[in-house]
């Protein structure tokens, strides 16, 4: 499968005053069409940075890309577009939903005319024409009553819907790469599993590739085909959805495996990791998770590992799987 | 009425919640009837010394009103509480005071409680001196003591709250509700604002607090997995109402509403291989300050049995099984059952 979107070496840094943020250090990622790459990670991983870099809504300065970062959409590389060239991508080829639908939207404008508002940005179609193509994509997403719900405000309407207007704007276009961040974070658990299985219809439908960024390892067991999982500004794992869940090769994915607690049985003690997340102006030397790992070794806290591939399409950066299979 | 008119108590039910209710409403207007809401509509809830029992349901379902009317923060509008025998609803000033040294609340964001200009160790400090528990060294040996059962390290004394993560915050939370010695509890989403790896750890903590100290504790969360990993009886609240009650075990393993059914179904679990039955619910919720006269669940209800009288009749909790309750007329129906045999079958 040819990738749609090549992230190769990406590298996001913030100049602030306590000192240089390191965001996203040299991250390669790539996502075929129709296809759902999840990016999960603790706070202050960089797992919304990735996402923000994407679209290059990284306001430069303080923000500042390494000179390798490469973010490559069908073969053109984001970071090398001109402001107009990138307006005309945003919201048609490569589009965002951000976590928080309610301050998305603007509140003295009807929710249809939101989405009639991106239709038009991107093609020259009438007025009447565009409010029923936006009509349309209401339904699409499920919004009852479609014809007369575009003509509601945000706050008329319940966050669960709010966020179906946004996947609605989103797909407007009918985008190439759909990036998600936390879209169903704020949602109640019915919600939210309502928003999960409109996501995976819309990706039949349309074809497009999905990145989804959560925190969520449940949510993301739902619909990710590929995972990636991010700690310190880093991707430390990666594999199908089956190997990050099934065989984890990292100790931070094992880690935050036995530490999530499971609706469908009852765990004993759960294992947890020791500490916290370090801050992203000091990420510790070597492999950035040796102090919280229960499994380093003596070379962690010099050195840092290289990607082992532990299986078909399958790495983790750990030197307990270096030895043998060093690529 | 005096503190000490009191029903006849079980030794062991530490908290006894009768019928409580919490309205809000506005006078209306010129042409308008006054608009109702009733947060905690006829709420009975029992919790025995030692027992963690858990209160869930979604946004807008009254959990947090709930937890707040036990402290008194929220005064409720009718019903009764009954603390260790002691009619709470008839304390005043200085019994009210002493009262609360027995019960305390412990917050969602810990940020949000904790006053951005103390120092934690002072803040932990504050309520040992105000209820005059001790004083100078032996208050500040005390918070020691404390930093150090809830895992903080004796060094982080003198921080800003701005200094310390989300966990350390709401171990710091946690030491300042313990410092004056409570036998009760409530935790209101204690862990919903923590990343994963430390939510666990302050899981555990809560649970071997629980066990050393004997606490008892009303655990009010949203995320059911948590709640399982926690509670010894589970609570589930619609729009006002308890519609569920059992032990943890009975509520997971057999609900009988369909709401908690779907609730249940909805919870994400972290393996792509899980069974999964999906329920799926639809319909809109019905707007809170105008319920209808049936069950508040109808109009999304997933049980192909509901018929006129779930519309018209409100059902009350009825006990399916010793200790389990719900609130339905037609409880216990299998939902998605086809589904979850389909989506299993391959593995046989």
């Amino acid at each position: 499968m040819t990738p749609v979107l090549s992230v190769s070496n990406l590298t996001t840094h913030f100049h602030t005053a306590d000192g240089v943020v390191r965001a996203v250090d040299d991250v390669s990622f790539e996502v075929a069409a129709g296809e759902t790459l999840g990016i999960v990670g603790e706070s202050g991983s960089g797992k919304s940075v990735t996402a923000l870099s994407i679209l290059r809504l990284i306001e430069q300065p303080p923000g500042w890309f390494g000179p390798k970062s490469r973010i490559e959409l069908d073969g053109q590389n984001i970071l090398e577009l001109s402001s107009k060239e990138l307006r005309k991508i945003r919201g048609a080829e490569i589009s965002m939903v951000f976590q928080e639908p309610g301050t998305s939207l603007n509140p003295v404008l009807t929710v249809g005319y939101q989405v009639v508002e991106t239709i038009r940005a991107h093609s020259k179609i009438s007025r009447s024409e565009a409010w029923r193509q936006a009509v349309q994509l209401l339904e699409t997403v499920g919004i009852p009553d479609a014809p007369l719900r575009a003509r509601d405000y945000p706050h008329q309407m319940s966050g669960g819907m709010l966020q179906r207007v946004m996947i609605a704007i989103a797909l407007s276009c009918k985008p190439k790469v759909l990036i998600a961040d936390e879209p169903t974070t704020a949602l109640d658990v019915t919600i939210q599993a309502q928003i999960v299985d409109l996501l995976i219809d819309l990706k039949k439908k349309f074809g497009m590739a999905i990145v989804f960024i959560t925190h969520d390892l449940g949510v993301l067991a739902r619909l990710a085909d590929r995972v990636a999982v991010m700690y310190a500004g880093q991707i430390v794992e990666h594999g199908t959805a089956a190997q990050i869940y099934g065989e984890p090769g990292h100790p931070y994915t094992k880690g935050l495996l036995t530490a999530v607690p499971r609706v469908d049985k009852r765990r004993g003690e759960l294992a947890g990791i020791p500490g916290s997340v370090p801050a992203a102006t000091a990420w510790p030397a070597g492999c950035r998770f040796h102090p919280r790992c229960p499994s380093r070794l003596a070379r962690c806290d010099q050195e840092s590992p290289p990607p082992c591939v532990i299986g078909p399409g399958h790495t983790a950066d750990c030197w307990l799987h270096t030895e043998s299979n060093e690529p | 009425m005096s503190a000490s008119t009191v029903a006849q108590p079980s030794p062991d039910e530490l908290v006894v919640v009768k019928h409580l209710t919490k309205r809000y409403g506005d006078g209306g207007g010129l042409f308008r009837k006054p608009r109702i809401l009733n947060a905690v509509n006829d709420v009975s809830l029992t919790m025995r010394r030692g027992e963690s029992v858990a209160l869930v349901g979604e946004s807008g379902s009254g959990k947090t009103t709930f937890g707040r009317c036990l402290l008194r923060l929220v005064e409720p509008t009718g019903g009764t509480i009954h603390f260790d025998g002691v009619d709470v609803l008839a304390l005043r000033g200085q019994a009210l005071r002493r009262f609360r040294r027995r019960m305390q609340i412990v917050f969602q964001d810990p940020s949000g409680s904790l006053n951005p200009r103390m120092r934690v160790g002072p803040a932990v400090r504050e309520p040992i001196e105000v209820h005059g528990i001790a004083r100078g060294a032996e208050s500040r040996r005390r918070v020691e003591s404390l930093f150090d059962e809830v895992g903080l390290n004796a060094e982080l004394y003198d921080r800003y709250p701005h200094e310390l993560s989300g966990g350390q915050k709401q171990r710091v939370g946690l030491a300042r509700a313990l410092s004056i010695n409570p036998e009760f509890l409530v935790l209101d989403e204690p862990v919903s604002a923590l990343d994963v790896s430390v939510q666990a750890q302050v899981l555990n903590l809560l649970e071997s607090l629980r066990r050393r100290r004997g606490l008892t504790y009303l655990f009010i969360a949203h995320d059911l997995a948590v709640v399982r990993q926690i509670a010894d009886r589970v609570a589930v609240m619609y729009l006002g109402r308890l519609v569920e009650h059992g032990s943890s075990e009975t509520v997971y393993e057999d609900p009988q509403h369909p709401y908690t059914t779907a609730l249940l179904s909805a919870a994400p679990i972290p393996d792509p291989g899980a069974a999964s039955v999906r329920i799926t619910l639809t319909g809109e919720l019905p707007s809170p300050t105008d319920l209808p006269p049936g069950c508040a669940f109808e109009s999304r209800c997933p049980n192909p049995k509901k018929d006129e009288r779930c519309r018209t009749e409100r059902p009350e909790l009825e006990a399916k099984s010793a200790g389990h309750e719900a609130a339905c007329f037609y409880p216990g129906v299998r939902l998605g059952k086809d589904d979850r045999e389909r989506s299993r079958s391959p593995a046989h």
